[in-house]
C-alpha cells in the first residue's frame, strides 16, 4: 500500500462543490419522506410505546413491578442510566475535545454526534428519576428555598449527579443549538414553503453570515469547546462518584472515574458508527461522512476497548494487592459467582471483540464494523449491570445474599428508551440538517482562500 | 420604482474566497468603514482583511464563570454551614473537597449560558428577523456558496454612484442596491390574533386549574394519600368481627398500660400509695403537666381561681382542710377517674406525670400554709430574714 502521508486526506470525498455539499444535507428536509422512513418510524414509536406503557404500569401500581429489592436497590434504572449517560459521551468527545486537536474530519459527524448527546441523555434522564418512585416531585432534587427550611445535602454525589447531568445536558444543547444557527439561516434562504420559511427564520434568530459576526461566532465555539471538553470528563466522574464515594467492595475504588471515561467513550463511539452507517446510506452522504470517518472512530473503539480492559485487568490486580479480604472475594464472585455469564459476556464485548479491528480490512468493512459496534453496545450495557449487580447482590453480610432478576417491565422501559432514542434520531434526521453545512463548506476543496491572489484557482 | 425608498447599502457578490478576501482588503484601504462581509461560512484571513479587531468575547465567559464559581461556593456555605448546619459523614459544615463538583458544573453552566446568550444579545443584536439584508437576492446567494461584500449608506463617504463604480472595478458577479423594507404594520385587534390570545388563556387557565384542583387529586400522584392499611376506628374485612382495631386477649396487659383498679369508683376506701419520691427533678415535672393541664380551672397556685371567665364551673380551692387532708392516692385517684365534673385525665396524663402533679400539689398546699418551722427552715436555706 502507498500512501502519502505528507497529505490530509481530503475531509470532503469526492470534490464536491458547496451547492454540491449543501444539496446533499438539505435533501432529506426538502423532500417528502418515503415509505421505508415511515415504516422505520413506526417501529421506533411501537418500542417507545411499549416502554410508555410499562412505564405507566410502574406509576401507577409502584415500583414493586419491578425486580429491585433488597440488597439489590440499585438494578435496571441505574444501570440504563449509566448506559445512557456513557452514549452520550461521544457527541461532545467529537464535537468539543476533537475541535481543541484541531482534527477537522470531524466536521462530518459532529451535528450527528451532538444530537445523539442529547437524546441519549434525555434517555439517561428519565431512570434516576423514574427511579425516585415519585418522579413528579422531581424538583425536591433542586435546591429551592421551603417551609422546613431544608436544603438538599451539597455533598452527596447523587446531589453532583442531578447538577452535572443538568448542565451536561443544557450545555451540550446550547452548543448544538449555537451549531445550527448559521445552517437555520441557509434553510432559510433555500426553502420554498412559506411555513419551512417561518420556522427557519425563528430559529436562524435572523443571522446574516456576517463577517463580524463569524468572528464572535468561532471565539464562542472555542470557548464553549474548552468548557465542554472538561464537562464531559467531569460528568462520567462524576456518575462514577455515585459507586466509588460509597464503601461497598467493587464500587469502593478509585480507578473508577477514568475507567468510566474510557467507558463512556468507547460506548457511545460504538453507537454513534452503529446509527452513522445506516443514515449514511439512508441518506446517501458516503461523500460527506466517509469510510474514513468510520475508519477513525473504529481506532478510537480499539483503544478506549483496550484502555477498559486495561482497568478490568487491574481492578483484580487492586484487590489482590490490597490484601482486602472483600474486595477479592467481590471480583472472584464476578468472575465465577452466580453472575459470571453477565461478566464474561462483558469481557468479551468490550476486551476480546474490538481486537479485530487491528485489522484494517474490517476497520473499513461496514457488515464487520457493524457486528463488532452492536457487540461493544452490549457488552457496555452488561459492564453497567456487573458492576452494578453483582457487587451489590453479594455485600458484607452473607445472610442478605439475594439473586437479582429483572422482570419483564423492567426490559420493557429498557426497550422503550431506546425507542425514544431512535424515535428522536429518526424525527432529527428529516427536521434537521444532519451534517453541519457551514462546517462542512469550510473545510470542502477550494473553500478557504490561499493568500496569494488565487493565480492558480480557476 | 424605488426611488422613494430608503438605500440600506449597495452588495456586491463573488464567486471565490481570494476574490473576496482581496474585495475586503481594498474596501477597508478606501477608508470605508460601515461595511460588511457575508460568506457562508468564516473565511480565514478575514479578519485581517476587514481589520476587525479580537473578540472581547472571552471577557464575558471570564466574568461569568467565577461568578458561578462564586455563586455556588457561596450558596453552599450559606445552606449548609450558616442556614441549617448539618454533620453528614463526619465533614466539616463547610466540606471544600464535596463543594469542588457542583461549583465547577455551576461554573461551566454560567459560564456558556450567558457567553451565547451574550454573544447573541449583545454582540450580534439578534434575533432581527426585519433586517434589510433579508429575503433579498444577495442574502439567498451569500447563504449558500456565494461570498458578498455591502457598503452601508451610513458610512460617512457612502455616495452611490461612487461606490457602484468601485465595486463594478472588482469585477464581482453582481450588483446589488439594497433597500430598507417597507414598514409592515400589524394591527392587533385582528380576529385570528385575538382568537389565538383566547385559545392559549383557556388552555392555560384550564390547564392549571385541572393540575391543581383534579389531578393532584387522582392516585398515584395524591401524595399516598390511599393506602391499603388498617385505619383506627375503620372496619376490616380481615376479622370475622369486623372492626379493624383490636382488643387485648383476655388475661394480657398492654405494653406501657398498668390497669387502674379503681377506675369508676366515686369515692374508694381504698386507694394506692404515692410510688414517686417528690425530689427536684419529678416536681418540676409536676410542675409543668400542672401548668398544662390543670392551672386552667385551678389556677397557677390552686386557689380555684378558674381563667375561664365562667365559661366552665370553678373548682373549689385545693387548700381548703378537705382537700389538704386528701391522701396522695385520692388526689391520684381523681386526676385519673375524675370527680363531679371534672372528667378523667388518664388518657392525657401518662401515670408518672400524675403523680408527679399529686406532689406539685402538695407543694402548693404547703406553700400556701406554710408554718412558722417551714419559715425558719426556707430562711436557713435561703439566707433570707422573712417573718410571718
Amino acid at each position: 500500500m502507498s500512501i502519502d502521508y505528507s497529505q490530509e486526506a481530503p475531509t470532503v470525498a469526492g470534490r464536491l462543490t458547496l451547492a454540491q455539499i449543501e444539496e446533499l444535507v438539505a435533501r432529506p428536509m426538502d423532500t417528502k419522506p418515503n415509505k421505508k422512513y415511515f415504516i422505520a418510524l413506526s417501529i421506533s414509536v411501537s418500542l417507545l410505546l411499549i416502554g410508555a406503557t410499562f412505564l405507566a404500569f410502574s406509576l401507577y401500581y409502584g415500583t414493586g413491578l419491578w425486580g429491585n429489592n433488597q440488597p439489590v436497590g440499585w438494578a435496571f434504572p441505574i444501570v440504563n442510566f449509566v448506559f445512557w449517560v456513557g452514549i452520550g459521551h461521544a457527541g461532545t468527545l467529537i464535537s468539543a475535545i476533537l475541535f481543541l486537536l484541531r482534527q477537522r474530519w470531524r466536521t462530518g459527524i459532529a451535528r450527528f454526534a451532538e444530537a445523539m448527546t442529547i437524546f441519549a441523555v434525555m434517555c439517561a434522564g428519565i431512570f434516576p428519576i423514574i427511579h425516585t418512585g415519585r418522579p413528579w416531585l422531581a424538583g425536591y432534587l433542586t435546591p429551592y428555598p421551603n417551609q422546613h427550611a431544608l436544603w438538599v445535602n451539597f455533598t452527596s454525589p447523587l446531589v453532583w449527579d442531578v447538577f452535572a447531568v443538568s448542565t451536561y445536558f443544557t450545555v451540550s444543547f446550547v452548543f448544538w443549538y449555537v451549531g445550527l444557527i448559521p445552517d437555520f439561516a441557509t434553510m432559510r434562504d433555500r426553502t420554498a414553503s412559506k411555513l419551512k420559511k417561518t420556522i427557519y427564520s425563528v430559529f436562524s434568530l435572523g443571522w446574516r453570515h456576517s463577517n463580524r459576526h463569524w468572528t464572535h461566532y468561532e471565539k464562542s465555539y472555542i470557548l464553549l469547546a474548552g468548557f465542554a471538553t472538561p464537562l464531559v470528563l467531569s460528568v462520567h466522574t462524576i456518575v462514577s462518584f455515585d459507586f466509588a464515594v460509597s464503601i461497598l467492595p467493587g464500587w469502593h475504588t478509585t480507578i473508577f472515574p477514568p475507567y468510566f471515561v474510557a467507558g463512556a467513550i468507547f460506548s457511545g463511539f460504538a453507537m454513534v458508527v452503529t446509527v452513522l452507517v445506516f443514515v449514511r446510506k439512508i441518506f446517501d452522504l458516503q461523500h460527506i461522512i466517509t469510510l474514513d470517518h468510520l475508519e477513525k472512530m473504529n481506532k478510537v473503539i480499539l483503544l478506549t476497548g483496550m484502555l477498559v480492559g486495561y482497568a478490568y485487568a487491574m481492578e483484580f490486580f487492586i484487590a489482590w494487592y490490597s490484601g482486602v479480604q472483600a474486595e477479592q472475594f467481590v471480583f472472584i464472585n464476578r468472575a465465577f459467582g452466580p453472575y459470571a455469564w453477565a461478566y464474561w459476556i462483558m469481557v468479551s464485548c468490550n476486551v476480546i471483540f474490538p481486537q479485530f479491528f487491528w485489522f484494517k480490512k474490517i476497520r473499513r468493512s461496514i457488515p464487520a464494523m457493524m457486528v463488532i459496534v452492536i457487540l461493544v453496545n452490549v457488552g457496555m450495557w452488561f459492564e453497567r449491570f456487573v458492576i452494578t449487580v453483582t457487587s451489590l447482590s453479594r455485600d458484607f453480610l452473607p445472610s442478605s445474599w439475594a439473586y437479582y432478576k429483572p422482570t419483564i417491565v423492567d426490559f420493557g422501559i429498557l426497550l422503550g428508551s431506546f425507542g425514544l432514542f431512535f424515535t428522536l434520531v429518526i424525527l432529527f434526521t428529516k427536521s434537521l440538517p444532519v451534517v453541519s453545512i457551514s462546517e462542512v463548506k469550510a473545510v470542502a476543496d477550494g473553500a478557504q482562500p490561499t493568500h496569494h491572489g488565487g493565480a492558480d484557482h480557476e | 420604482m424605488n426611488s422613494n425608498k430608503k438605500i440600506f447599502g449597495i452588495a456586491a457578490t463573488f464567486k471565490t474566497p481570494d476574490e473576496i478576501i482581496n474585495a475586503a482588503k481594498k474596501v477597508t484601504n478606501s477608508g470605508y468603514v460601515e461595511f460588511d462581509v457575508n460568506t457562508p461560512y468564516p473565511v480565514h484571513g478575514m479578519d485581517s482583511a476587514m481589520k476587525i479587531k479580537p473578540s472581547k468575547l472571552g471577557f464575558v465567559t471570564l466574568v461569568t464563570g467565577l461568578s458561578g464559581a462564586a455563586i455556588a461556593l457561596l450558596f453552599m456555605y450559606w445552606t449548609m454551614s450558616v442556614d441549617y448546619p448539618l454533620v453528614i459523614g463526619g465533614k466539616p459544615f463547610f466540606a471544600l473537597p464535596a463543594f469542588i463538583p457542583v461549583t465547577f458544573e455551576l461554573t461551566v453552566l454560567l459560564a456558556t449560558v450567558s457567553t451565547v446568550i451574550a454573544m447573541i444579545a449583545l454582540f450580534f443584536r439578534l434575533p432581527d428577523n426585519k433586517h434589510p439584508l433579508h429575503d433579498t437576492e444577495y442574502m439567498k446567494s451569500v447563504s449558500a456558496d456565494k461570498y458578498g461584500i455591502v457598503i452601508e449608506s451610513t458610512d460617512a463617504k457612502f455616495d452611490e454612484a461612487a461606490i457602484t463604480d468601485f465595486l463594478k472595478k472588482l469585477n464581482p458577479l453582481k450588483i446589488e442596491i439594497i433597500y430598507y423594507p417597507e414598514e409592515e404594520a400589524y394591527p392587533i385587534f385582528q380576529p385570528k390574533f385575538i382568537m389565538l390570545l383566547v385559545v392559549i388563556t383557556l388552555v392555560v387557565s384550564g390547564g392549571t386549574y385541572l393540575m391543581l384542583n383534579k389531578l393532584l387529586y387522582i392516585t398515584p400522584f395524591n401524595w399516598m394519600m390511599e393506602q391499603d392499611k388498617l385505619n383506627p376506628q375503620h372496619s376490616s374485612e380481615l376479622f370475622s368481627d369486623g372492626y379493624g382495631m383490636r382488643t387485648p386477649v383476655e388475661g394480657t396487659v398492654a405494653k406501657g398500660f398498668i390497669p387502674y383498679p379503681y377506675m369508676g369508683q366515686t369515692n374508694p376506701t381504698d386507694v394506692l400509695s404515692n410510688p414517686f419520691l417528690p425530689t427536684k427533678g419529678n416536681i418540676e415535672l409536676g410542675k409543668g403537666k400542672y401548668f398544662t393541664y390543670c392551672s386552667t380551672c385551678h389556677g397557677y397556685f390552686a386557689d380555684g381561681d378558674s381563667r375561664l371567665r365562667g365559661q366552665f364551673p370553678n373548682p373549689p380551692t385545693l387548700h381548703s382542710k378537705r382537700a389538704r387532708e386528701f391522701s396522695d392516692g385520692m388526689i391520684y385517684h381523681i386526676i385519673t377517674n375524675g370527680q363531679n365534673v371534672m372528667p378523667s385525665y388518664a388518657s392525657q396524663i401518662t401515670r408518672e406525670e400524675r403523680w408527679a402533679i399529686v406532689n406539685y400539689v402538695r407543694v402548693l398546699q404547703r406553700a400556701k400554709n406554710a408554718s412558722e418551722s417551714d419559715l425558719i427552715e426556707m430562711n436557713k436555706e435561703t439566707g433570707s430574714n422573712v417573718t410571718n
